[in-house]
């Protein structure tokens, strides 16, 4: 039978199945007999030295007082001072701060409504009409939000579509991307739909492996749709509601780069400004390198323990493998 | 099955309804762009528009097409997918294949993919590195860093590992080389699971932006997307930022309309191929044999 399974779901299966295989054969042999293999590899690795290998040892201008033309041998070495001014400045801290709060809401969100939404989507039964709203849903993910950001301004405006729509109802223009208070909100939601379409695929492809005789000896047990979602449908989520949820751990410090740019000014950045944001401006804006570098080094240091503890996680409680 | 009962079928008519509901929310967004693009200014100020033009017209378009940075932009994200994509096909796919086998050594060289999911340089090494390498202001600074991907090679890996192994061994009986294998078994073999990665690759270039601002000193070479992030983003922004009453005399909504329209019309193209192919992409990966 040619059942699909989603990724991890599979993955879930091979590291069961997988053992460690211990290789013996010398290296003149395996080379004589697998060269093109090696021969293959070498692109990708060219690329990953140059382009990923080569950055990660640039980060020790985070001990520098980095300047462009001295280069990096001829910066003067600081020590931990860039750390150091990370605590210092209210507006690091605040970043910080800030990605936390945006990035922790944002990943429950996006963990709990694309559950929900796969259930109730997985009720309809029609299925051209059940076609019909996953391809509209999933669309979003796929514009940029440069787009979104464009759409955005324009009917989140002063004078914008949902202002006047509001003012229908007698409510007074409200700033939405101007005001402090509402900038987060506007965010998550706006994430939100984004991305929560495309969040359901996975859960929507566990619910159609489902086999229905479970749903069969449930109604003749007496079980209702409810009683049969709570004590069929969901036990049978859970496992990839774990992985997708430990493995979001990871992104605790991102709090997406690419929408904050494009919906954030300067009024809002008291509650909008992100670590990420803020490394932009204060490296490539204000011509400190180092001191945006460690700022990065400091967040990709903390995301990369996140990263492992996180798998280490997904495969204890799941027995998930990135590979 | 017992969905007939009372409670259900509200349940069930309040649920169409709801979906019905989000799933318009996820479109509407789009056509109202589309409405400004084709309606007169004077509808667009007095908030006439919603979803359908008003005061029909195509100026905004033509005046969009006029604009020589624009056509130039588009110039340029046109070759940076195009470019950019075969490089990655090449990078992951040869890889992909050599990885999907075991061989001594295979191991630590999926260690040195995968560590470049987990940890990153950064921001501002790899924009040192793109100088130093004399990349600045050339489409390399566009195709070259991203290339590679590991969970796209990781992708890859699991479509050529759901290939049966007895069509290789066939095949080697018969004296085909590993090449000849790769290339007349494994690629044509896995070319819906490549066509969907590597129409994720392109959508991820033609919408990328921010290589583009942070790599082209003159925005001449800005690709599309950073073109239309300073012209349309970052002036309304920068608008609002000064004086939000400022933004009412800003009464090119339909150009700003119509460039966002045209910028996002080829992901709209291309989307029901991509989404054919990717719930399937995102299951298929991983199929085994």
């Amino acid at each position: 039978m040619n059942q699909v399974t989603p990724t991890e779901v599979n993955q879930l299966e091979n590291s069961k199945i997988r053992k460690k295989k211990t290789y013996r054969t010398p290296w003149r042999t395996e080379l004589k007999k697998n060269w093109p293999l090696y021969v293959l590899c070498i692109p990708a690795l060219v690329f990953v030295l140059v382009f990923s290998y080569a950055p990660m040892g640039g980060v020790i201008i985070a001990f520098q007082d980095y300047k462009p033309w001295l280069g990096i041998l001829g910066s003067e070495w600081i020590g931990l001072d860039n750390f150091r001014r990370i605590f210092e400045y209210q507006e690091s801290i605040q970043a910080i701060y800030n990605t936390v709060i945006i990035a922790v809401i944002k990943i429950l969100v996006g963990i709990i409504v694309p559950i929900i939404m796969a259930l109730l989507l997985n009720e309809v039964r029609h299925m051209g009409l059940k076609k019909g709203i996953q391809t509209l849903v999933y669309l979003p993910h796929f514009l940029s939000w440069v787009t979104v950001a464009g759409i955005m301004l324009n009917i989140l405006s002063l004078d914008g579509g949902i202002n006047h729509f509001l003012a229908n109802f007698g409510i007074e223009p409200i700033f939405f991307l101007g005001d402090p208070d509402l900038f987060r909100p506007t965010v998550i939601i706006s994430d939100l739909w984004k991305n929560f379409g495309f969040g359901m695929i996975v859960y929507l492809a566990v619910l159609a492996g489902i086999d229905p005789t479970y749903y069969e000896a449930a109604e003749i047990d007496g079980a209702n749709r409810w009683q049969q979602t709570i004590h069929v449908t969901i036990p049978t989520m859970l496992p990839m509601i774990i992985v997708i949820a430990t493995l979001s751990l990871g992104d605790i410090l991102n709090a997406g780069f690419d929408q904050i740019f494009n919906l954030y000014n300067p009024l809002v950045y008291s509650t909008g400004d992100i670590i990420d944001t803020y490394v932009y401006r204060s490296s490539l804006l204000n011509g400190q390198y180092g001191f945006g570098t460690a700022v990065g080094l400091f967040k990709s240091g903390i995301s990369l323990v996140l990263i492992i503890i996180s798998y280490r996680l997904a495969y204890k409680f799941a027995g998930y493998r990135i590979f | 099955m017992s969905h007939k009962s009372k409670g259900y079928r509200v349940f069930s008519f309040f649920n169409h309804i709801f979906l019905i509901a989000i799933a318009l929310t996820c479109l509407l967004p789009l056509l109202h762009l589309l409405a400004q693009s084709f309606s007169s200014k004077g509808a667009i100020n007095g908030n006439l528009v919603s979803f359908w033009p008003v005061g029909f017209n195509v100026d905004a378009y033509i005046k969009t097409f006029e604009n020589s940075n624009f056509v130039r932009s588009m110039g340029i994200s046109v070759v940076r997918t195009i470019l950019g994509t075969f490089i990655s096909m090449f990078v992951i796919t040869t890889a992909g294949y050599a990885l999907s086998k075991d061989f001594r050594g295979r191991n630590g060289l999926m260690w040195i993919f995968i560590v470049t999911m987990l940890f990153s340089g950064g921001l501002i090494p790899s924009y040192i590195l793109v100088s130093s390498l004399g990349l600045k202001d050339t489409i390399w600074a566009l195709v070259l860093p991203g290339a590679f991907g590991a969970y796209n090679l990781i992708l890859i890996m699991n479509f050529f590992r759901t290939i049966p192994k007895a069509l290789e061994e066939a095949a080697l009986i018969d004296g085909a080389s590993f090449f000849k294998i790769f290339w007349k078994i494994y690629l044509p073999l896995s070319l819906p699971g490549l066509a969907t990665i590597g129409l994720f690759i392109m959508v991820g270039h033609w919408n990328s932006w921010f290589d583009g601002i942070l790599y082209m000193s003159s925005t001449e070479n800005y690709p599309l997307a950073s073109f239309l992030q300073t012209v349309v983003v970052q002036s309304s922004s920068q608008n609002m930022a000064l004086d939000p009453t400022a933004a009412k005399a800003m009464s090119e909504k339909s150009i700003k309309a119509a460039q966002i329209f045209i910028g996002t019309l080829p992901i709209i193209i291309v989307y029901p191929f991509l989404q054919k192919y990717f719930v399937k992409g995102i299951v298929l990966g991983s199929v085994k044999e």
